[in-house]
């Protein structure tokens, strides 16, 4: 068993933070890792990237060979396309949708979440939104964590201890909103690993995401939609604009009619 | 009692050397060499171990050759450029010899991350004629700190430690062992081997010609150079350090081929000849320069043996290595990797921080030097380097640590005017007087702006030495005339002003300072 994931982000964007939760998740459950980092002149506001590896087995490289990555894990989505190089077919890229513009030539809007919907397995996280819904705006990586882990070999909860060790200084509260965000970017993560599962396209996947409240989503019913977002309901429903809607029996009922 | 620890490379060396028992750690910041101290430095007081951080290299190899003196132990980290820096108390110690137990470690920058070359500490050791160790992983960078202190001591020479950046920097679970209490206070009562008379100096230099065939049989023994067997002797392969891994990776660990792994020197040459007869074709992977490649190679080659390695081009001669270079000069085929599915994917180069006062500073001594055009200053190594990018356009040039004051000097000899050198506080403090009191002497007709902002903020805003009051009294010290001495808060709302100001230096026909001075605003979030 083991999880190569590139974390890709931008200096500043603290992308060693959800280092420290996977890593500590690993070493609790008893697993070897190796994390590569990125120091110096690459922090100020540049590219930065780590190499994570998680085994079960002793690991040798602390890079990782490319074409081998399980996931690109990015909290920024242009950064996605430095490390495509490393995926593996079928490997999975899980980024936030919030762009850091801080480059005169960054592509025009639209032009990068495109990119990363034309992948076969990508999933695009509103965590901003998840995050300051929760008054949590700076707990943007908490979100990235949260959607990362149905992929890893951890449950959401295992995190607590160690988000406990970052935050606990700053009290209880802080540590239960930082697990609320987590537990709110599983939910979007789960449910679009079983809709991808199941063969929906990226970029559907991601339309409908865009439609649902984070907390309503329940991952076990997520292959109900699999079958139905291709439907003419489900179509009528994504070409609406709206806030976002309960993912209930209610929606699925509707959809599905 | 044995524990795991999840540690950075450059914190499995210093945790090895606490672990060995250490009175003292010194060294200046660096990349990737910084944590190694900072780890030591966060136990420092319980552990009642000496770390602050010196002035440059060289000071820190020379505080750690007294305490050695004195009997105790001591780890000295830099970069590899730093040690160009304490090269000459370095390589004398290899004359003198060590008392207490000295170990230098030293990270390489192989690929450039944050450096100006990829010089290859091997060759210092070598030329110092001092033992080197060099680990593969985090655990044998614990393993190896802790022995290298006995070794230091046995052979009474300095041991190099070479560690990579991509070990420095990557962090691993290590197993950790037993604590060696601190050596006793024990100075030198001989004072013979400290005293590099030309009379003395000869004689020692004799010893430690002489101890090199004891270091030659050391390496042969050593745990860390392990000749492997394989079942495939159409091929061997020599690596030194983490190209180890590399080679494990390509082959799922089971390599196929004869490999001597190479993590302790001088190079285990019998160990090296028994490969070769081994075998018909030799492929060296090297971590740095072909260090053991050209001696492997000589002049004339090894007879019927095909060598392949950086000089003839299998291994890429620049940068460091990779799973994928190891794989490719295997002849292992790589999965050519997905491409982008975006058309152009821009550079995101570092940038200044948003409300840098270096970028004032630039702006205010452009507007101030935009009479005689689109002149650069002579710069130095820090933040203020990435002056040299758009839209600043202000520093054009970066060789190392204190050129701006020199080369600057030099040009104004030459006859060039204006002549302008920036120059960041900590970089002054660790080489930048000397050339200042040069220049004062002489009244070289230069200005030189030190642009200080309280920190050592490039490695991440450690503790500086020259900044205020203090600075400020250094620059009295060196003898600047006080009429052409100015500090100023760079500010965009003072522009004007204050580019008059630095004018009128650029025009004066002598030595000029002017300190402009703004706190980093990193270092004002941490609290500094
Ligand atoms: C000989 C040597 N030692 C250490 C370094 C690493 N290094 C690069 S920049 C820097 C600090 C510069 O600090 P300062 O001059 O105060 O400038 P700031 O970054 O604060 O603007 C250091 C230590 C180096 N490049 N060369
Ligand atoms: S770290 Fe400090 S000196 Fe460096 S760019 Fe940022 S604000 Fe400027």
């Amino acid at each position: 068993m083991k999880y190569d994931i590139i974390l890709a982000g931008v200096g500043g964007q603290g992308i060693l933070s959800i280092a420290y939760l996977l890593d500590h998740a690993a070493i609790a459950r008893g697993l070897r890792f190796k994390q590569a980092e990125v120091h110096g002149m690459a922090q100020r506001g540049g590219a930065v990237y780590s190499h994570m590896r998680i085994s079960d087995a002793p690991i040798l490289s602390d890079l990782i060979p490319e074409g081998h990555a399980d996931m690109i894990l990015s909290v920024e989505p242009l950064e996605v396309q430095r490390y495509l190089n490393y995926l593996r077919p079928g490997g999975v890229v899980i980024s936030n949708d919030e762009p850091v513009k801080n480059i005169a030539d960054y592509p025009a809007d639209g032009l990068v979440d495109a990119a990363l919907m034309a992948l076969p397995r990508a999933i695009l996280v509103d965590a901003a939104g998840i995050a300051s819904a929760a008054k949590m705006s700076k707990a943007q990586n908490m979100v990235m964590v949260g959607a990362a882990t149905p992929f890893l070999p951890f449950q959401w909860a295992e995190f607590e201890p160690f988000v406990q060790r970052l935050f606990g200084a700053k009290g209880d509260h802080v540590v239960q909103a930082n697990m609320t965000v987590l537990e709110a970017g599983w939910r979007v993560g789960a449910f679009a690993k079983e809709l991808l599962d199941a063969g929906v396209s990226s970029a559907l996947v991601g339309r409908f995401l865009a439609r649902l409240q984070p907390m309503t989503l329940d991952p076990a019913a997520a292959r109900g939609y699999a079958g139905v977002l291709e439907g003419v309901r489900a179509q009528a429903f994504l070409a609406t604009e709206g806030a976002r809607v309960a993912c209930d029996t209610a929606l699925l009922n509707t959809l599905s009619a | 009692m044995a524990e795991r620890e999840l540690l950075l490379g450059d914190e499995a060396v210093a945790l090895g050397a606490i672990h060995a028992g250490i009175s003292g750690a010194y060294g200046y910041p660096g990349t990737p060499s910084t944590e190694l101290f900072e780890f030591v430095q966060g136990c420092a007081e319980a552990e009642g171990i000496h770390a602050v951080w010196s002035a440059n290299e060289k000071v820190a190899y020379e505080e750690a050759l007294g305490m050695s003196f004195a009997g105790k132990r001591s780890i000295i980290s830099m970069k590899h450029v730093g040690l160009n820096v304490a090269a000459d108390a370095f390589v004398n110690s290899g004359v003198t010899g060590i008392h207490g137990g000295l170990v230098l470690c030293v990270a390489d920058d192989p690929g450039m991350h944050s450096s100006q070359n990829e010089q290859d500490s091997r060759y210092y050791a070598k030329f110092a004629l001092v033992p080197c160790l060099e680990p593969a992983d985090q655990q044998e960078a614990y393993d190896m700190a802790r022995v290298a202190f006995d070794l230091s001591e046995q052979t009474k020479l300095p041991v190099v430690m070479r560690i990579v950046t991509r070990l420095a920097h990557s962090r691993a679970d290590v197993v950790t062992g037993d604590r060696s209490p601190q050596n006793a206070m024990n100075p030198l009562a001989d004072t013979f081997n400290f005293t590099l008379l030309p009379t003395i100096a000869r004689v020692l230099y004799q010893r430690l010609t002489d101890k090199q065939p004891d270091l030659e049989a050391r390496s042969e023994r050593s745990p860390w150079n392990v000749l492997l067997d394989g079942p495939d002797h159409s091929r061997g392969v020599i690596v030194n350090g983490i190209a180890w891994n590399y080679l494990g990776e390509a082959y799922e660990g089971r390599i196929p081929y004869p490999v001597l792994k190479v993590g302790q020197y001088p190079a285990p040459v019998a160990k090296i000849r028994a490969l070769l007869e081994m075998v018909d074709e030799l492929v060296i992977l090297e971590e740095g320069y072909p260090f053991l490649e050209e001696m492997i190679r000589g002049v004339t080659g090894v007879h019927g043996k095909r060598i392949r390695g950086k000089l003839d081009g299998a291994v890429p001669r620049c940068g460091e290595l990779t799973p994928m270079i190891v794989a490719k000069a295997m002849g292992l085929p790589v999965p050519d990797g997905m491409a982008p599915t975006l058309e152009v994917v821009p550079n995101r180069p570092p940038t200044l921080c948003p409300g840098c006062g270096h970028i004032d500073a630039f702006a205010i001594i452009k507007a101030a030097l935009a009479p005689w055009g689109d002149v650069r200053m002579f710069g130095d190594i820090g933040c203020y380097t990435l002056g040299y990018y758009p839209p600043h356009n202000a520093i054009g040039s970066c060789v190392d640590m204190g050129a701006s004051i020199s080369m600057a000097s030099g040009a104004a000899h030459a006859g060039m005017h204006p002549v302008v050198a920036a120059i960041g506080d900590s970089t002054f403090g660790h080489s930048g007087m000397t050339g200042l009191m040069t220049a004062i002497r002489e009244n070289t007709p230069m200005t030189l702006v030190i642009l200080d902002n309280g920190t050592v903020a490039m490695t991440g805003t450690q503790k500086t030495m020259c900044t205020g009051e203090d600075l400020v009294n250094i620059v009295k010290g060196l003898g600047v005339d006080p009429d052409h001495f100015k500090i100023i808060e760079p500010h965009r709302a003072k522009a004007a002003e204050q580019a008059a100001i630095l004018r009128a230096e650029f025009e004066y026909r002598g030595t000029s300072v002017v300190i402009a001075r703004r706190p980093c605003v990193q270092m004002k979030r941490k609290g500094g």
